[in-house]
């Protein structure tokens, strides 16, 4: 089951919603990973809609599983890449390129969410277009609060920063703008003192 | 009133010092035995003289010293000086309302003439002497917000106001009681201060929210906030705390009255007129525990707020496991006898300590 109940937390934290079909003159769906179950749903509801989108879409971890099920819902477009990075110059093209009314449907891991909100808000995509459903894993983006570098993919608490290599714990503060959690060092007043690492939401 | 500008430092030796005149006029936060939180504005339309609400932006013996500290923070750091591109008119703003308060409040330490667009702005103390155009940023240093906070004491956030909602868009922050600008510049008011706990449900932050949309120019508000910082630091950030973090286990019984500090925010609230958005000055007082025992009121009353406190209000200050040195050494200045309501000293009418 690709569909995770997040407990409730703070403010900054972001909260997804269910992807629903809405008029508009067209559609860009952008998924990673499992998000691909979201556009499966949605084509249930609306198969038009989603004929006339244009998909991006990146596997991850799942290869090929998605793929043949998003290319039978004969999308105007589907583009399989193997990274967001790699993805990017191309996203931008379609953002910059889109006229006005466009509806945009995020789903799948919250790093993947969240940077591809930002490419959008920053096109002047208003956030009313901008639909997000998390789908799959539970994986954070992270910010090393010290260095200011970004581990991605985080799976566990506390965590070790992939540039800096400090010991830093999650927090549930969230920068829409990094699109990215926060990462604090864990073991600042005790030096050495790291606590076992444990699952997020284990 | 000529200041006399101490030499001294907020890092490696710690040279601070408060002199007596710096401890009797200490912004002590706590009016009454206890504390929670609340939203407590009030006018920010002087206050005493000599007092820190005396003026609109305090000036006070520390102010060479910390304008120095600043700038060795950003040379380490230039994230700590932001401002998103649509921010640029508030700074001339800020620029503007600090010269003028300055100008006018401290006249013998700072001038400010203007002949249309071109200023010439003199700060003394700093040895400033510099002419520019006025909402022409080629013709300073530095951006307009940078550039006068580099010469104002406290963090300045500056909130762009839309939608009915206050964004941090805009900051110069050195200052800081463990929050990040870099992390937080572009949020809301509800998203930056998500991590406090207890203030959401309590329904603080949408009480001062909505009081803070309806602050109108010329009529600015103020209030006081307070935490716990060991060393005379005032570059508390998140970015440095795997450096400065160690410093909270190295109080003991003996060091406690001179490292451990009471830490002060005195938060004041202006509209800008040009932009419409709020600056948010948070300027910061540090006063050693052994300083403020000098006087027997808040002495008693430290000890009791300190020892009340809800363990999740000490555990978010970063105070917890220390709370039980700090009771052991302020229990020493409290004697039991009752205080009297307020945050003034009342030096001539409290008792001296019965112990």
């Amino acid at each position: 089951m690709s569909i995770f109940k997040f407990p409730e937390s703070i403010t900054s934290r972001p909260v997804y919603g269910t992807l629903e079909p809405r008029k508009g003159p067209a559609h860009l769906m952008i998924a990673d990973a499992e998000g691909a179950e979201a556009i499966l749903d949605l084509a249930k509801q609306d198969a038009e809609l989603v004929a006339n989108a244009h998909i991006i879409y990146i596997p991850k971890g799942t290869g090929e599983t998605f793929v043949e099920k998003l290319q039978a819902l004969k999308p105007r477009q589907l583009h399989v890449s193997p990274s967001y990075e790699a993805s990017l110059q191309r996203l931008r093209k379609v953002l910059e390129d889109a006229h006005m009314g466009l509806q945009v449907y995020l789903t799948g891991t919250e790093g993947l969410m969240g940077q591809a909100q930002n490419e959008a808000m920053a096109a002047g995509i208003p956030h009313t277009s901008i639909q997000q459903e998390h789908r799959g894993s539970i994986a954070r983006r992270m910010q090393c609060v010290h260095c200011k570098g970004i581990t991605e993919d985080v799976m566990t608490d506390p965590f070790v920063c992939s540039h800096c290599g400090l010991n830093l714990f999650v927090r549930d503060h969230y920068s829409r703008r990094l699109a990215a959690f926060q990462g604090v060092c864990i073991d600042a007043e005790d030096p050495g003192n790291v606590p076992e690492s444990v699952e997020l939401y284990k | 009133m000529t200041i006399q500008f101490n030499n001294e430092t907020f890092r490696d030796d710690y040279s601070f010092k408060n002199s007596d005149r710096a401890i009797a006029r200490f912004p002590f936060p706590f009016h009454e035995d206890s504390y929670m939180y609340s939203v407590n504005m009030e006018q920010h339309r002087g206050g005493p003289e000599g007092s820190v609400y005396e003026m609109r932006f305090d000036v006070d013996e520390h102010y060479v010293s910390e304008m120095q500290d600043r700038a060795i923070v950003l040379d380490q750091d230039p994230l700590r000086c932001q401002s998103l591109p649509h921010m640029t008119l508030a700074g001339w703003d800020l620029l503007e309302l600090i010269m003028v308060s300055k100008s006018e409040d401290y006249p013998d330490l700072f001038e400010l003439h203007r002949d249309g667009n071109t200023w010439r702005w003199i700060n003394k103390p700093m040895g400033i002497d510099d002419t520019f155009t006025f909402m022409d940023e080629s013709t300073l240093p530095y951006g307009p917000m940078e550039y006068i906070t580099r010469q104002a004491q406290g963090d300045f956030a500056v909130l762009d106001q839309r939608d009915d909602m206050l964004w941090m868009d805009a900051g110069m922050v050195t200052t800081q009681a463990d929050w990040s600008l870099d992390f937080d510049i572009g949020m809301n008011f509800f998203e930056w201060h998500a991590p406090v706990p207890k203030a959401h449900e309590m329904g603080i932050f949408k009480r001062a929210l909505k009081f803070l949309l309806n602050v109108q120019q010329g009529a600015p508000a103020r209030r006081l906030n307070w935490t716990m910082t060991v060393n005379p630091l005032l570059d508390t950030s998140p970015e440095n705390y795997h450096k400065w973090g160690v410093q909270k286990t190295e109080l003991t019984p003996e060091n406690i009255g001179s490292k451990q500090h009471l830490r002060v925010e005195l938060q004041t609230f202006f509209r800008l007129p040009r932009s419409n958005a709020l600056v948010f000055p948070i300027r910061c007082y540090l006063i050693a525990f052994q300083d403020i025992v000098r006087t027997p009121k808040w002495g008693r009353r430290l000890h009791r707020v300190i020892r009340d406190l809800p363990e999740e209000l000490a555990t978010y200050k970063g105070f917890i496991d220390n709370r039980p040195m700090m009771l052991d050494y302020l229990g020493q200045f409290d004697d039991g006898l009752p205080t009297s309501p307020g945050v003034w000293p009342d030096k001539d009418t409290e008792p001296a300590l019965h112990k």
